[in-house]
């Protein structure tokens, strides 16, 4: 049996939709514990990877056990020992909170005598104390999602695929919502975890990076930062943003808009800060101050994404 | 799985309200069918009397705008001529003893015979024969009408009809509702989750057909009591044996809705296939309004297959020959084994796969 210490594995994982590849020959391993961060852009192919290891769409080729289990051969098995968060709001805005978790203990089969502990535990992770008879269509967002986290882990899995469980959600719900993600990590939980808020990498252990629906890069967020760009790294405060990015192209290995300020990447042999800021005003363009910063995650990414180049995996 | 269920369909009122009176206004409607725009039905008149009682009885018929009177016989074999071609629907037989009886006895029977070939025409004017009889005030005393077919005996108007309109109403009604249940999940995202827990594929069945299964059933009480009490259809049979089918009934339509829902993931796709897959077999073809023996063979073969013939012929036979199950094991063993092929078919039809 393979990933006997490893809680999920795939090898060459494919998705094809008709002649489209939404996940292109994905390699993954996540050791038991670890809290994974799924990142990448829309359309990446993140809740299809996702969906596949929960075993709810096959894959066109590879192979992907999760728990021990194979993805394709065994899905039921897999079902028990994972919770899921699909992308989409998935509880029944009819029902109240309680009724909702009633509904998802039963289906995951949580013992009558251990359900009212467990109720009670997803009822105060989710801070809903109080409010167990309320419609769930009248929760806000944030309770909406913590409430689902709840339903999702009712059943205690070892293992949980959460599909961009924070997006619509206002920060400091956000915030409060990687706490129960830690909390959960702390007891031994392995958690992949997808988003598309650059942020958020900073709360994983590993981050794996998914563009066009191959993995990009994968590491910890230290080791991400130490990436190599391929030149300093600048940060250009300047006016229109748009058109300095289009001026630029071709005089610098990257630019990209970051905020309100542009950061680029220098071409060692190209044009240095001076000559970049002569190179916009040329075209008319206000420019501001030019000054070295030091790589974010983000720029990591942003590098990464739309190099297009296939790297190796951090070892 | 089914507590859920209840609690979904009781916190949406007005869809259950609908699955509840929709029944009630199809057999209102279908009861009386299109009966609303035909006037002037032709009949004939034997008066074998020709007292003055029975004038007045046959000047009730002639004086309404329900019927025109077309012929007037003078012998029995004449009625069957008339009708042969075609020249009248009804007849209207006063018999010899009739004011002696009305006099001896203050009661009094006509016979009206019908042309059931035409089963919707003759439903309609047994229905106006009947109210002209209730109405009529000329006559001292009461006068009980007993109608009888003359061709395709077995026919018997309205109380043929409406134990097939019970049967079609509960098709429709039954099969529309289900069609929603699983496509009502796809469409709010609720099923992803659902398919990502260990839930069985016969857990999701059983739990979502046993709530409508009571909807099912207490329509079918609705039918059943406003049948006899408003329709006045007899009611002969026992209620076990009406219990046992409708029960079949009822799982074999539910679990052609559910089979839908499963397979059609919107639920304005799912209803209005559940429509098409009911509707239409239903109302052509079970032989509740358009009697079976009559169809073209091809058709007559092809309805062997639409399961609410059986149920059709199983209820008229309850209704009006008190049937008990043993007189209708053919119709019964046919339901059952639609019944059986359904929740099969049911039961492996739902993939927890998004492809
Ligand atoms: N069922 C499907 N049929 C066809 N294409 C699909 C299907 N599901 C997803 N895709 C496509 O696959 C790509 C990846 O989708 P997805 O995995 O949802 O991306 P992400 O979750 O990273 O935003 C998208 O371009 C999407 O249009
Ligand atoms: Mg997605």
């Amino acid at each position: 049996m393979s990933g006997e210490s490893k809680a999920i594995v795939a090898q060459g994982l494919s998705k094809r939709f008709q002649s489209f590849l939404a996940v292109d020959n994905l390699d993954l391993e996540i050791a038991k514990g670890e809290v994974v961060g799924f990142i990448g852009p829309n359309g990446a192919g993140k809740s299809t990877t996702l969906r596949m290891l929960c075993g709810l769409l096959r894959p066109s080729s590879g192979k992907a056990h999760v728990a021990g289990y194979d993805v394709e051969k065994d899905p039921e098995a897999v079902r028990e020992h994972i919770g899921y968060m699909s992308q989409k709001f998935s509880l029944y805005n009819d029902l109240t909170v309680r009724e909702n978790l009633r509904f998802f203990g039963g289906i995951y089969r949580v013992p009558k005598k251990e359900f009212a502990g467990r109720m009670n535990f997803a009822v105060s992770m989710a801070g809903l104390e109080g409010r167990e008879d309320m419609l769930v269509h009248t929760l806000a967002g944030g309770w909406k999602q913590r409430l689902a986290l709840g339903c999702a882990i009712l059943h205690r899995p070892p293992i949980l695929f959460l599909d961009e469980p924070t997006s619509g959600v206002e920060p400091e719900a956000r915030r409060r919502f990687w706490d129960l993600i830690h909390d959960l990590a702390s007891d031994g939980v392995t958690i992949l975890v997808s988003t598309h808020y650059m942020d958020e990498a900073e709360y994983c252990n590993r981050i794996a990076l998914i563009n066009r629906g191959r993995l990009v890069a994968m590491g910890s967020p230290g080791e991400l930062r130490l990436r190599d760009l391929g030149g300093k790294l600048v940060e250009i405060a300047c006016s229109p943003l748009g058109a300095a990015v289009n001026a630029l192209a071709g005089s610098v290995i990257e630019a990209a808009i970051f905020g309100d300020r542009l950061h680029a990447v220098l071409d060692p042999n190209g044009p240095d800060g001076e000559e970049i800021r002569k190179l916009l005003e040329e075209k008319g363009m206000n420019v501001g101050a030019i000054r070295m910063v030091s790589p974010s995650l983000e720029d990591v990414f942003v590098r990464l994404v739309s190099g297009g180049k296939e790297e190796r995996v951090l070892s | 799985m089914a507590y859920k269920e209840t609690l979904q369909i009781r916190r949406d009122p007005r869809s259950l309200a609908i699955a509840l009176l929709m029944p009630l206004m199809q057999m209102l409607m279908l009861g009386y069918g299109v009966s609303l725009d035909i006037k002037h039905v032709p009949l004939c008149l034997y008066d074998q009397e020709n007292s003055q009682n029975s004038r007045l009885l046959a000047d009730d018929f002639v004086s309404s705008k329900w019927f025109s009177v077309s012929r007037v016989l003078t012998s029995e074999e004449g009625i069957r001529d008339a009708m042969d071609r075609g020249e009248c629907v009804a007849a209207l037989v006063i018999p010899s003893n009739f004011s002696r009886r009305l006099a001896m006895t203050k009661r009094a029977s006509v016979q009206a015979i019908f042309d059931a070939t035409d089963v919707n025409t003759t439903n309609i004017a047994l229905g106006y024969a009947q109210g002209i009889m209730a109405r009529t005030s000329t006559l001292p005393s009461t006068v009980d009408f007993e109608p009888g077919t003359w061709f395709n005996e077995t026919l018997d108007s309205r109380n043929f009809i409406i134990p097939g309109v019970i049967a079609v109403i509960l098709a429709l009604v039954g099969a529309q509702l289900t069609s929603l249940t699983i496509s009502r999940e796809w469409e709010r995202g609720t099923m992803e989750q659902l398919i990502s827990t260990p839930i069985s594929a016969s857990e999701v069945l059983v739990g979502k057909l046993i709530p409508y299964v009571a909807i099912g059933f207490i329509n079918a009480g609705f039918c059943l009591v406003s049948a006899v009490y408003w329709f006045g259809v007899p009611f002969r049979g026992s209620m076990g044996t009406l219990f046992v089918t409708t029960s079949l009934f009822i799982v074999v339509v539910l679990g052609i809705g559910y089979l839908i829902s499963v397979r059609v993931r919107s639920q304005l796709g799912a209803s209005q296939i559940a429509l098409l897959v009911t509707m239409l077999p239903t109302t052509l073809l079970s032989g509740y309004t358009f009697p079976i023996d009559q169809m073209p063979q091809a058709i007559q073969a092809i309805s062997l297959v639409v399961y609410p013939r059986y149920f059709v012929t199983i209820l008229r036979a309850i209704f009006l020959k008190g049937s008990g199950l043993d007189d209708l094991w053919m119709p019964v063993s046919g339901l059952a084994i639609y019944a059986i092929v359904i929740v099969w078919l049911a039961s492996t039809a739902f993939r927890k796969r998004l492809d």
